[in-house]
């Protein structure tokens, strides 16, 4: 019985040594960290596009760094309180429904800077990065109404918000841009932030717009979209994925993604504040800046047609020399085109 | 022609999403008739489908994951009955610490396994339940009404489907037909009368949270690897207690059960097709209205319109041999 005491003591023992050693380790070097939203680090989407960027920071730099990833609501502002007291030099906070908590704890930490990737805070200590969504999203639809059979598109999009309206209005009038007789189903799948992270819904969803005759469905939903792109592959339909390249997720089924470089706004925030250049203000990344765009790899070529390509490229030019106009649904308030 | 469609369509998504729902409610059938109050059903199914994900996603079989959710589902309802048949313990506590359990243990087990934020990997089509087109379905598509309603609604669902929707009239001859069912129903209104008449009352009710067990795992499965391609946390999401609901709601017999189940799937369906759908006269119906629509339907039916719902007499109650 003695023994296993002693024993206990000793492990209990070392353990704290070793976590004591490692916490004063990290707060003597440069720490970086990164809160991720409720569709998880790995969500194959905008969130793994974040980390996709601190992992690239990592290994150019040798420098880890620290993340928690959000399960409930109240945990925004707690663990962005508890990352700036314990000495993180920047916080990158990722999603829009991270704002509030970012304007809160960065008054009370005005020495810790904020990179908010989606969202928009007016602080002296906060990058506000936001994407041109309705840019890239208008190129995908050109794509979706070339490569639609029915002549009937569909949209499903995860929480019901400015943000993800903005994606659906783009995506709109690319359609009917290129085919002004195209019909365009679109849902939503919930107005709470558990319609990121629920890929049932987001099948049942693409289901019932099959059954309506869409054959080609752009998920902007996180997680939930992988539901939406596994029930158009299983149907032998064509899904659009979103944030990172979701081409590679059921190869000859994904005619493209529309991709957002979260990794890019993550990465430079790191690296921003490690050299020094970082600034404060408010950003957007669109086409021009390379911000948005689609994906075109080896599992989506045989898919794109010469023709999309050339009508996709005379768009995205037309976009970036300002000759086609996109309507932003943010800046107009409504989707009139 | 199209509104007809249109209505295929729906009906055929109120099946697929009534399926799981019908499961545990059957498996909270069984138990409760029996006289033990089953929260944990959404705890079992929980644990089944997470099981059910795992292992198919490292065998490739869709069979070896069903075995393992039933396994997990077992497990969990041997656990139940050992704390409130063996020990006679409170069933609502037990009930819900199982459910904590499962959401608390599929989570961590799956991100120390898998590292995905909880979810399992995709799955690929070998490993999952796939529909199965009933015979004749291509043939007798062209039928006018009849055919389509046989190809669109009938055919075109995965084994478990069917297997749920058999399981009501099965259930029905079991419990009302056989001896087995007598002494079921009568251990949950009088145990003490059971137990005269030289039966044991714990191995009846031992039995009855076995089958709760086993109808949890294929529920589970159902979940992950039929409806869906993989596991994520929480994925049952309270689908547990609309079962119990719906339970309730058909007064603790099989049919009206069906009924109950058939009705939330319902509401649930044509949620998603609602949506952005404008009604004469209000306009666009809003995204949050139809969201409550389960729920108000819920709230609305269990209010009263459906009469009072008389829970089995000694449900909840342990028994005790000797005072």
């Amino acid at each position: 019985m003695n023994f296993f005491r002693r024993a206990a003591c000793a492990a209990a023992l070392s353990l704290s040594v070793v976590a004591g050693a490692t916490g004063a380790e990290s707060e003597k070097t440069f720490a970086p960290a990164i809160v991720f939203d409720m569709g998880g680090r790995f969500d194959k989407s905008f969130n793994e596009g974040a980390n996709q960027g601190a992992e690239r920071f990592k290994a150019d730099t040798g420098v880890n760094f620290r993340w928690f990833e959000i399960t409930n609501e109240a945990q925004r502002e707690q663990f962005l309180r508890r990352l700036a007291a314990r000495n993180a030099k920047v916080i990158v906070a990722v999603g829009f429904s991270m704002a509030p908590s970012v304007e809160k704890v960065a008054k009370e930490y005005p020495e810790v800077r904020f990179t908010l990737i989606d969202g928009f805070v007016d602080l002296p200590n906060v990058q506000s990065v936001e994407f041109a969504e309705h840019e890239g999203s208008y190129l995908v639809g050109v794509l979706a109404a070339l490569a639609s059979k029915t002549g009937t598109v569909g949209f499903v999009g995860g929480m019901d918000i400015p943000l993800i309206r903005r994606f659906v209005c783009g995506y709109e009038q690319g359609v009917k841009a290129t085919r002004p007789d195209a019909k365009i189903i679109s849902n939503m799948a919930g107005s709470t932030p558990a319609a990121w992270a629920d890929p049932t819904r987001g099948s049942e969803l693409a289901k019932s717009q099959m059954d309506r005759g869409a054959d080609v469905i752009f998920a902007a939903a996180g997680q939930t979209g992988l539901g939406v792109l596994q029930a158009a592959a299983d149907a032998g339909k064509q899904g659009i994925g979103v944030d990172s390249n979701q081409n590679h997720l059921f190869p000859g089924h994904v005619l493209t993604s529309m991709i957002k470089r979260v990794d890019v706004a993550a990465y430079n925030a790191f690296k921003g504040v490690m050299d020094g250049t970082w600034k404060p203000g408010h950003q957007r990344l669109g086409l021009t800046e390379e911000g948005v765009g689609w994906a075109l790899d080896e599992n989506n070529r045989p898919l794109i047609t010469p023709e999309m390509l050339a009508a996709v490229t005379k768009a995205s030019d037309e976009i970036k020399a300002g000759t086609r106009r996109v309507v932003n649904y943010s800046d107009a308030g409504n989707c009139n085109y | 022609m199209e509104s007809y469609f249109w209505l295929l369509s729906l009906l055929d998504s109120t099946l697929r999403l009534a399926a799981p729902l019908l499961l545990a409610a059957l498996a909270g059938f069984y138990s409760e008739r029996a006289g033990v109050v089953d929260i944990g059903l959404e705890g079992k199914m929980l644990m089944a489908a997470f099981a059910a994900a795992t292992t198919a996603a490292f065998t490739g079989s869709a069979l070896a994951g069903l075995l393992a959710a039933i396994g997990a589902s077992l497990a969990m309802a041997l656990l139940h009955g050992f704390a409130c048949i063996t020990h006679r313990g409170n069933q609502v506590v037990s009930g819900v610490a199982l459910n904590i359990v499962a959401m608390g243990l599929t989570a961590v087990l799956g991100n120390a396994w898998f590292e995905m934020g909880g979810r399992t990997p995709n799955l690929p089509a070998a490993a999952r339940f796939g529909e199965v087109t009933l015979p004749l379905a291509e043939t007798l598509r062209n039928v006018p009404v009849l055919g389509s309603l046989y190809y669109e609604l009938i055919s075109g669902h995965n084994v478990l489907v069917y297997l749920a929707l058999v399981l009501v009239p099965v259930t029905g001859w079991i419990a009302y037909r056989t001896r087995f069912g007598l002494r079921l129903r009568a251990v949950g209104e009088n145990p003490a009368a059971v137990d005269t008449a030289g039966i044991s009352v714990p191995a009846l009710r031992y039995q009855a949270v076995l089958i709760a067990g086993l109808l949890c795992g294929i529920a589970g499965a159902y979940l992950s690897t039929a409806q869906g391609a993989g596991f994520q946390n929480n994925m049952t999401a309270g689908k547990g207690y609309l079962a119990l609901a719906a339970l309730i709601l058909g007064k603790w017999k099989p049919v009206p059960t069906l009924a109950a189940c058939l009705l939330f799937a319902a509401a649930d369906a044509l949620q998603t097709r609602l949506q952005g759908v404008v009604m004469p006269g209000i306009g666009e119906v809003p995204v949050q209205l139809i969201e409550a629509l389960p729920y108000l339907l819920t709230v609305l039916l269990l209010a009263g319109f459906v009469g009072k719902a008389i829970p089995p007499k000694a449900s909840g109650r342990p028994y005790v041999k000797e005072r």
